[in-house]
């Protein structure tokens, strides 16, 4: 029954079971619909700048509202707070928090000298990601306590926050905040008045999407190229400067104060078992009003669409498909759009993931072979050419990709193609590597019958086409073509 | 387009690098240059120093790391002496940025080629740059970048005005999706763009104005432009709704 009530389909199978159980007396417990969050329960309140960011903004609104007794609280009250509220990590990946800066009090880390170390990743790059910046620019106070009080919980001595280059506003905004809070005592020596020191710096990067990957975000900090290390060590023994370290994203330190605040089971109220929480999501693309919204988690993907951003433009029934979680996850066409809940394991049941909460729409309107193929390119130019398959491969994989908006390829060669990404995916340091195949696997899978007539179409116009693109009426006749360019196989519909 | 228009000028003061005597396949195209050669207006002869006030900024930056990792400043301090030089990276910054930091001059050459927001040559006065990646594409982006191609007169994108006023390029997602189509000027966002409003930017830039960042289309950030759907009723005070320990 838990099991069944995952997703909308399991709901109608629930009803079918419970019309023929005529002699049964359990009831069907009630379906919990969720969404439709109410303000007193979303944390960014200045989401959209339209109050002062301020400190004084910021103290109105409850942050650093007795920060003092969160921090007296200690190291071990504050990371049972966090899993308690069951909230996992908003970069993407969805790792719990609480384990993971449990991983920093390891038996006997007093006697371990070195300084500790939070790094912030604030390099938010990701295409369809723009929820980070809200936080920064809006609600740059809630980010500040909040390193404050994931560094007690990791007992960590200092907190880097890494922003993109780019975000030059919010870096203002940022850099405003923490000055104001050194000011009145809310953060370096003896911080809030706790006896507890702590240090938070600002640290701008100059653009690279790479420097998101926490390893690489490391060495960027260092002072290095962004070039993600290879785990182990994990950065909780050598990260930073050679010290422990851990990396967090913006919004899941950011709501940790707010968690401490109201309670553990409070955040955990909002969203399904393991999903649990509120989270901002960025809809972007072919919607009427495209916006950033704070929402409960396992919001239907639906709901979610025509309840904030005034639905897709030309109705529901005018989509195309959904990328839901930023451009590295798979591409969910329209059937699966309609059912799936935003929530980490509704959308990896769908063969997608959640990412960062990215919503990219896409009407009919849209060309989505260059969709996906315009993902390829910014692969390719964001590879940072370390390991040997993801540079070659997102080349090769842009390449192929090209060819394909235009048709000019071979039926085969979408396999080919689709090789490829596997051969890549799994098998780099990082995973730019599996987040540049995921999107190619994620069209092939659903839009497969698209590229093969885009290829149909060109071969018709144009004639035999070579595995490489090469046309066939173009290879000389006078040297020997070897078979495995594909000049051989004819399509058919061929034009010999 | 960067790359043909780098080389057309390296090529013009040393010719002799670029005759391909036994080959006639082309150079390899990277969508940057990853060599320097030593030009009229970029060697390491032409000084630069940090001025007072951003060398006092400099030591700011460099107090927040540990003493003995100083390069960890390199960033920041390469994104300085590049807002002091034009808003390019020459060779003497970078120079200079490694005698600063007491760190081997290729460790920094790495960093600045590494790293996309470092210009190393010369750009114009206003540096607009428009994403294209498909979240912009989906809205139009391809157009907002013909429209400035063609304001700016028929450039191509990596290319500057003759007037050394605007340089364009096309750059990859600037984080800021449910704003798009939008482009960079300088430092500034100007999102929800159509050409008209993005017309009108460029003209306020080619008279020395500056218009205002941020959505050109009424909505302040990026609520919904329809009217709000969240965060309509006053943001809660200290203490609401916390558990009894905190409130």
């Amino acid at each position: 029954m838990l099991k069944a009530s995952n997703s909308v389909a399991g709901i109608q199978r629930q009803a079918n079971i419970s019309i023929r159980r005529s002699l049964a007396t359990v009831a069907d417990p009630p379906v919990r619909r969720y969404g439709g969050l109410k303000d007193q329960d979303r944390i960014f309140t200045n989401a959209y700048c339209r109050h002062d960011h301020g400190i004084k903004g910021a103290l109105s609104r409850g942050d650093w509202h007795r920060t003092k007794d969160i921090l007296l609280k200690g190291d071990s009250w504050i990371i049972q707070t966090i899993k308690d509220s069951g909230l996992r990590g908003r970069g993407g990946a969805g790792f719990p928090s609480g384990l993971k800066w449990s991983f920093m009090n390891k038996p006997e880390w007093q006697k371990d000298k070195r300084p500790r170390y939070l790094v912030v990743n604030a390099d938010e790059g990701e295409p369809g990601t723009c929820k980070d910046r809200e936080i920064l620019r809006g609600d740059p106070h809630k980010l500040v306590e909040g390193c404050l009080v994931a560094g007690r919980a990791m007992n960590a001595t200092a907190a880097y926050i890494y922003i993109r280059g780019e975000f030059f506003q919010e870096a203002s905004h940022l850099q405003q905040a923490i000055t104001e809070a050194y000011k009145s005592g809310l953060i370096g020596k003896d911080a809030c008045g706790s006896g507890y020191s702590f240090d938070v710096y600002l640290h701008r990067g100059a653009g690279a999407y790479i420097c998101g990957e926490e390893t690489a975000l490391i060495e960027s900090l260092e002072g290095k190229q962004g070039k993600p290390r290879l785990k182990p060590p994990f950065p909780a023994d050598v990260g930073l400067f050679g010290c422990p370290t851990t990396v967090a994203n913006v919004e899941t330190v950011a709501v940790a104060p707010t968690i401490c605040r109201r309670g553990g089971s409070w955040f955990a109220s909002f969203g399904r078992e393991r999903n649990q929480g509120t989270k901002l999501f960025c809809i972007s693309g072919h919607v009427n009003n495209p916006c950033v919204v704070e929402e409960e988690m396992s919001i239907p993907l639906k709901d979610l669409i025509e309840r904030h951003c005034g639905g897709v433009r030309g109705g529901w029934d005018n989509l195309l498909g959904i990328i839901p979680g930023g451009s590295s996850v798979p591409v969910l066409p329209i059937d699966k759009c309609s059912e799936v809940l935003m929530d980490y394991d509704s959308l990896k049941d769908a063969q997608s993931g959640l990412g960062t909460g990215a919503v990219i729409v896409m009407d009919k309107s849209t060309d989505i072979v260059s969709a996906i193929a315009r993902f390829s390119s910014f692969y390719k130019h964001e590879s940072c050419g370390q390991c040997t398959p993801c540079r070659e491969g997102t080349t090769w994989m842009m390449n192929m990709m090209n060819r394909m908006v235009e048709g000019r390829a071979h039926r085969r060669e979408i396999d080919m193609l689709l090789e490829l990404t596997k051969q890549v995916e799994g098998r780099t340091i990082c995973a730019l590597g599996d987040a540049a195949a995921w999107p190619i696997q994620g069209l092939m899978r659903h839009f497969r019958p698209e590229v093969e007539a885009r290829i149909d179409a060109f071969r018709a116009s144009h004639g035999g086409v070579m595995f490489g693109g090469r046309m066939i009426h173009d290879a000389d006749p006078t040297l020997a073509i070897p078979d495995n360019l594909g000049a051989n196989l004819v399509e058919p519909g061929d034009r010999v | 387009m960067l790359v043909t228009s780098l080389l057309r000028r390296s090529a013009a003061s040393t010719p002799s690098v670029f005759g391909r005597a036994f080959s006639n396949s082309c150079a390899r195209r990277s969508d940057a240059l990853f060599m320097h050669r030593d030009t009229e207006y970029n060697n390491p002869m032409i000084p630069f120093a940090f001025s007072g006030d951003n060398m006092k900024r400099a030591e700011e930056i460099i107090s927040r790391y540990p003493p003995q990792y100083k390069k960890a400043a390199v960033i920041p301090l390469l994104d300085l002496g590049q807002r002091q030089n034009k808003g390019w990276t020459s060779i003497s910054v970078m120079n200079y940025i490694a005698k600063l930091l007491e760190m081997p001059p290729m460790r920094v050459y790495e960093v600045a080629t590494f790293y996309t927001m470092f210009n190393r040559e010369p750009i114009g006065e206003n540096f607009v740059q428009v994403c294209t990646t498909t979240p912009c594409m989906l809205r139009g982006s391809t157009e907002i970048l013909n429209t400035v191609c063609s304001q700016l007169g028929g450039i191509t994108p990596g290319a500057t005005t003759g007037d050394g006023k605007f340089t364009v390029i096309e750059v990859e997602c600037q984080g800021a999706c449910s704003n798009a189509p939008m482009m960079v000027v300088n430092d500034d966002f100007y999102e929800d763009l159509t050409p008209a409003t993005t017309k009108k930017v460029l003209e306020a830039f080619a008279k020395g104005q500056k218009p205002k960042p941020g959505p050109q289309g009424g909505r302040k950030t990026s609520e919904n432009s329809a009217g709000l759907t969240s965060l309509v009723s006053k943001p809660y005070g200290p203490g609401e709704f916390c558990t009894p320990e905190f409130s």
